[in-house]
């Protein structure tokens, strides 16, 4: 699937909750499904800084695709990594450099994604793209 | 338990004062938790500024028509009612700022200039805010001084033997946080102003967070500089007092230059204005005076002595509550507290449990709280932190700990 028809999709399973309350236990429960992060890899220089909390970020290279692995000492963040890293991972390197993540703002999340929230997840989307742009130039 | 402390104490009543309480936050009625960062306004405070605004405004201290005057009368008036505020011996004493961190940066940067030299050390505690550690670094900074820091204990006391030990004759000045906005603590200023005094070092007192809560009698603590934001004792933003005794704001030179700070002004040779105008240059805020006024005088009519015994009894009760969550541990739990709670449950990370509030319609606070070194001292990432303010209610807790429960059940 490209980036756009599992944006879609994941945009039609969030319509089927009636409150936060079920949106969020969902996410919750994502959290505990992110592909993680390599342990190897938690060090200061896969660390995503946001002030609040903490994110580790790494990408691979398979084939043309990029694979990303991540974690949060947070729950929800992680559940909404986990989100991303569904959308962006295993796809080609150039689509997400260039993707458009319109599914965040769509579901009602975008307060996560808010730049005053300092959870480190703007930061780790500006990361996505830039490592799928510097995987692209590598590939 | 004493249902109500003090006759005449209506805190239905009290809340109506401000509009902001009777508001909705993610669909439900807020239950405000964060006065600690910011205190909400009460009507008369709104209401002063805007009267100011429509019938009075003009600058200050230049005009000789019949507005300016009354511009200058409000905004000097509102000092008048500082010095009473805090019993200043003066008014020339009562410097406006910005705010708290604003007055701390004037005295640390225009004392470093002064005063400190190579090998000189200054002392604060571990468990102040950014904005008393911060602007003392950059002056220690800029002269090969030294800070130094008075450690805190596992329940987030200062520690004094280490207190006593530091105050070495290499201290220019000391300063430290009245109350600590993360913790709760109330620090023994006076006996570290009796101290420092003994040996000849003035003390520096960070009231941001005392303020709100007590009265303060500057003459009675003897303290030689104390600072205080507005918006943290229901006034507006962008309101601060710098409370400095006389001889120490005259031995200091003026941090910046402009307008209303001078007396005279040729190309080569500028002299300045007397106290309190030497700090203060440029247009004041002058309608952020007239709200700290308003806000100050809102304080007298509820009283200092209402004001504490109900947030004793919130402080109290909140304390005994949460308790009944599992796996919670206060960070904080010094002998003599204001009415801040600070808080995690088991492994769960503030920032999660914060999120889930938040939809509750519980504003808290989480993370570090600007005292990062503190926060790596108890080696914890920040807490969940609960403030209260005297407009705060038992509904609010009760909120607070069934939105705490709720949001464990979801996040464990
Ligand atoms: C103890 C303490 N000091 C200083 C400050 C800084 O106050 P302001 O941001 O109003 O300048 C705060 C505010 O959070 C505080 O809690």
């Amino acid at each position: 699937m490209s980036i756009n028809q599992i944006q879609d999709e994941i945009i039609d399973e969030f319509s089927l909750f009636s409150d936060w309350m079920e949106k969020y236990e969902y996410i919750i429960d994502l959290g505990k499904h992110l592909p993680l992060i390599d342990e190897q890899y938690k060090d200061e220089e896969h660390l995503i800084k946001g002030c609040q909390s903490r994110v580790w970020l790494h990408a691979g290279l398979e084939g043309d695709k990029v694979v990303f692995t991540a974690d949060s000492d947070a729950v929800i963040t992680k559940g909404i990594i986990a989100l991303l890293v569904r959308v962006l991972s295993n796809q080609p390197a150039e689509e997400v450099a260039q993707s458009e993540l319109y599914f965040i703002d769509k579901i009602g999340l975008k307060e996560h994604l808010s730049p005053t929230r300092s959870n480190g997840l703007v930061s780790m989307v500006k990361q996505m793209k830039l490592y799928g742009l510097a995987l692209h130039a590598k590939s | 338990m004493a249902v109500t402390a003090q006759k005449g104490f209506d805190i239905e009543k009290l809340r109506s004062d401000f509009p902001l309480l009777q508001t909705n936050m993610n669909g439900k009625p807020i239950a405000f938790l964060d006065s600690a960062a910011s205190s909400q306004k009460p009507n008369s405070v709104l209401q002063a500024m805007d009267t100011y605004y429509r019938e009075k405004h003009a600058n200050v201290h230049r005009g000789v028509y019949q507005l300016s005057q009354e511009a200058t009368a409000a905004y000097e008036n509102a000092r008048e009612l500082v010095k009473g505020f805090i019993n200043a011996p003066s008014a020339r004493e009562v410097i406006f700022v910005r705010g708290c961190t604003e007055a701390i940066n004037l005295v640390a940067a225009t004392f470093g200039r002064r005063f400190l030299m190579a090998g000189d050390e200054v002392l604060i505690s571990a468990m102040e805010h950014h904005s008393n550690i911060v602007p003392w670094q950059m002056a220690c900074e800029n002269k090969g001084a030294t800070l130094k820091v008075i450690p805190v204990n596992e329940k987030g006391e200062l520690v004094m033997d280490e207190f006593d030990r530091l105050l070495t004759s290499k201290v220019k000045i000391v300063a430290v946080t009245h109350v600590s906005n993360t913790l709760g603590t109330i620090n023994p200023v006076r006996e570290i102003i009796e101290k420092a005094h003994a040996k000849d070092i003035p003390v520096l007192v960070d009231g941001a967070q005392a303020i709100p809560h007590m009265q303060v009698d500057v003459q009675e603590l003897d303290a030689d500089f104390y600072a205080f934001s507005g918006h943290k004792m229901f006034g507006p933003t962008g309101i601060g007092v710098l409370y400095g005794k006389e001889e120490w704001l005259n031995a200091l030179p003026p941090y910046q230059g402009g307008g209303e700070m001078i007396e005279t002004v040729t190309f080569e040779k500028t002299t300045y204005n007397e106290l309190p105008h030497k700090f203060e240059a440029g247009t004041p805020d002058i309608a952020g005076t007239v709200g700290l006024g308003a806000a100050i005088e809102y304080i007298g009519s509820v009283g200092y002595p209402a004001i504490h015994a109900h947030e004793a009894e919130l402080l109290d009760y909140a304390t005994r509550r949460l308790q009944e969550v599992e796996g919670i541990r206060f960070i904080g739990t010094a002998r003599e507290k204001a009415s801040v709670i600070s808080f995690l449950v088991g492994g769960i990370h503030p920032y999660d449990l914060g999120t889930i509030l938040d939809k509750l319609g519980i504003a808290v606070r989480t993370g570090h709280h600007c005292t990062q070194p503190l926060m790596d001292q108890f080696c914890i990432p920040g807490t969940v932190r609960a403030s209260f303010a005297f407009y705060n209610n038992k509904t609010d807790i009760d909120r607070l700990v069934d939105g705490v429960k709720r949001a464990v059940e979801m996040l464990r």
